[in-house]
């Protein structure tokens, strides 16, 4: 690409986003159309240009009004936080109102716009102005007949306005057909910038595209833009970009049962983790741990609710042991409740940028995703929540998606499909009737990049907080609840009862060990008393020989002396 | 020498530039059947010249003595275009009789004028 000197010149509007897709704002010193239909917000467009470039550039600039009086434009921009009666004193803005009215102007012979320059020219020199807005300049061509005349001297307007460098904005309805109704667009060449209000299924979406800019690059898509307060944000939102960085750092879950499943240490920070499970399995509350543990830690978390009212959830998860209020009052805890049929997707989409912009938070948490599919199609709504979680990552913030599945819905793994590939975690929340109750489980059904836990935990919301249980797996498959314990009271039973026979068995063998012991002293004694009398026995015996042998050897004796 | 207009500066023609501030004041205190016009051009181009030429030749036929004619230079007084809603030019503008009327083009067509002055019913 050649740079030459008179590289193009931009004059930045100081519209929040505008800047950024145009690579720098308006082509100084050129005319550029604003067209759109009515209502979609040109008229601001033009006058926001005109505020923000004598407040923030300090460029003064020229407003002329075809249409609204100096009175109403005043007011109209009051709405939006502008004081242009203080401009205007200051001579940073001229406002001109130019009034055109058919019916009483009679047209005869040949005329020219002189007039309509003479002023422009005097107020140009008047504030030594640099833009210029024309709004619009088409109610000229219902004020005058003559449209040879009228065509000849707009196109002189412009070309003069060029000349003296004046960065215009000319505002054009938009026509049947073309962009504009007189065909405005032929005589601005230089950029051209479409808006547009389009309502589709009752709700309604503000775009803003630039159709054309000569000799620069921009932004060619369509980007919401919407209109509050601060007046017009033009939201770029860029299509997935994939090269941020990945953080290792480990964010609580608040749970410490739940970090303990995910690797021991909870979420990474900047993941994305969907939490999935119907109706009334505590979605919100494993969500309200999460804020809670970063408000905790003093880090911020938004919390954007499609469903319930930021009091309604405040006070939900009081009962849990959650209390938020503090973090809110220390503007820690944001939450935003709107319908998600209030606006369009891409206008969410727009809010919470915006939002998360200006709050910058470290958590974010969307509660329910389902409920935006219901404001767009399956498709636009993923490729929306796609473009969310980019710029969370991007911006590092972990993002917690809940999802509400039907509970009719078998394959509840399946409804989420889309969204599968854009989390990084997916914990899944079920619930199991068994035994005439209804009990949770949890489980962590993917989690890139950590070693995680496969076990089915019982998930217990109790007035202290969650706990999450080693669910029961028996031969019945997982028990829950009541099951769960009176199963445990079964087996603490039987143990108790296997103990009690043990004891009861130890006891008969210590009787019977004793009976044997007292057996065999009493043998031993039978035993001892037998040996005393074989003994006394011998030894009778014994004396019976010793006589018999005196008897004998005295009879001998007895015999020889006869 | 019918038309005797009460406008400081008669010889336009020549000197539209001197056409001052005094022009405007001369529309209060006339008296009722007076015709006021202000004729707005933007220098001395033929077209102005055209309008005035057939603006005069108007008046002295249908409004002898009881009108004034102010020329009105916005070359010279720019800051005068905005009071009177001054777009394209030449603009003929009748202050009195009330209601205010416009006129623009160069007035070539006489008959017209007559009909949108209510100088012919």
């Amino acid at each position: 690409m050649v740079h030459s000197p008179d590289v193009l010149k931009k004059a930045p509007t100081g519209i929040d986003g505008f800047d950024e897709i145009t690579g720098g704002g308006l082509p100084q010193g050129r005319p550029t159309l604003v067209c759109g239909g009515a209502g979609c917000g040109k008229s601001l467009f033009a006058t926001e240009f005109l505020i923000r470039g004598a407040l923030q550039f300090h460029e003064p600039g020229i407003l002329m009004t075809f249409e609204e009086t100096t009175d109403d434009i005043k007011k109209n921009v009051a709405s939006l936080g502008f004081n242009i009666a203080d401009l205007v004193a200051r001579k940073k803005i001229f406002i001109d109102y130019v009034r055109v009215e058919r019916s009483e102007i009679e047209e005869n012979g040949e005329y020219d716009l002189e007039g309509l320059f003479i002023r422009l020219d005097h107020a140009i020199k008047k504030i030594g102005a640099k833009r210029v807005v024309l709004d619009t300049i088409e109610t000229l061509f219902a004020g005058l007949a003559n449209q040879a005349i009228l065509r000849a001297e707009v196109r002189r307007l412009f070309n003069w306005l060029k000349d003296r460098g004046m960065t215009t904005v000319i505002t054009g309805e938009r026509g049947e057909g073309a962009l504009t109704r007189q065909g405005l667009e032929e005589y601005v060449s230089d950029c051209v910038v479409l808006l547009d209000h389009r309502v589709n299924g009752q709700i309604s979406t503000r775009r803003l595209r630039v159709v054309k800019y000569r000799g620069s690059t921009h932004g060619t898509n369509e980007y919401p833009f919407l209109i509050d307060e601060d007046g017009i944000s033009v939201l770029p939102i860029t299509a997935a970009g994939m090269d941020y960085a990945v953080s290792t750092e480990r964010v609580s879950t608040g749970i410490p049962e739940l970090d303990q499943m995910l690797g021991g240490k909870g979420y990474f920070r900047g993941s994305t983790i969907l939490l999935s499970g119907s109706a009334g399995t505590g979605k919100s509350s494993v969500a309200a741990y999460l804020a809670d543990a970063a408000c905790k830690r003093g880090e911020r978390c938004m919390y954007f609710s499609f469903e319930e009212s930021a009091s309604q959830v405040i006070r939900n998860m009081k009962s849990i042991g959650v209390n938020l209020e503090p973090h809110v009052r220390k503007n820690l805890f944001r939450f935003h409740a709107t319908r998600p049929t209030v606006h369009g997707l891409e206008m969410h989409l727009a809010l919470m940028h915006k939002m998360i912009e200006e709050f910058k938070p470290t958590v974010v948490i969307l509660d329910p995703v389902s409920s935006i599919q219901n404001a767009g199609t399956l498709e636009d709504s993923t490729s929306m929540l796609l473009r969310l979680v980019d710029f969370l990552r991007r911006k590092r913030i972990t993002g917690f998606m809940i999802s509400l599945t039907s509970a009719a819905n078998k394959s509840m793994e399946a409804t989420d499909e889309g969204l599968s590939s854009l989390v990084d975690t997916w914990l899944l929340l079920r619930d199991v009737e068994l035994g005439g109750e209804r009990n949770r489980l949890l489980y962590v059904l993917k989690s890139r990049g950590m070693a995680h836990s496969n076990q089915v935990r019982e998930f217990v919301i109790t007035s202290h907080g969650i706990r999450l249980v080693e669910a029961y797996l028996g031969e019945g498959g997982v028990l829950t609840g009541s099951a769960r314990l009176s199963q445990q009271n079964r087996e603490e039973a039987e143990r108790q009862r296997t103990k009690e026979e043990l004891a009861r068995k130890q006891l008969a063998m210590e009787h019977r060990r004793k009976a044997l012991e007292v057996q065999i002293e009493s043998l031993r004694a039978g035993f001892l008393a037998e040996q005393e009398e074989f003994a006394r026995e011998a030894a009778n015996s014994q004396m019976r020989d010793e006589q018999a042998e005196m008897e004998r050897k005295a009879m001998a004796k007895s015999r020889r002396v006869r | 020498m019918k038309a005797k207009t009460t406008v400081k500066k008669t010889k336009v023609k020549k000197t539209p530039a001197k056409s001052r501030k005094g022009s405007i004041d001369a529309v209060k205190g006339e008296k009722p059947g007076h015709w006021i016009l202000r004729l707005y051009v933007a220098g001395e181009t033929a077209r102005s010249l055209t309008a005035f030429a057939n603006l005069k030749k108007i008046c002295d036929e249908h409004l002898a003595n009881r009108h004034s004619i102010q020329v009105i230079d916005l070359s010279k007084q720019p800051e005068l275009a905005q009071n009177d809603q001054i777009v394209a030019l030449p603009t003929l503008v009748r202050k009195l009789p009330m209601p205010i009327r416009r006129v623009i083009g160069d007035l070539s067509n006489l008959e017209r004028v007559l009909v949108g002055m209510d100088l012919k019913s």
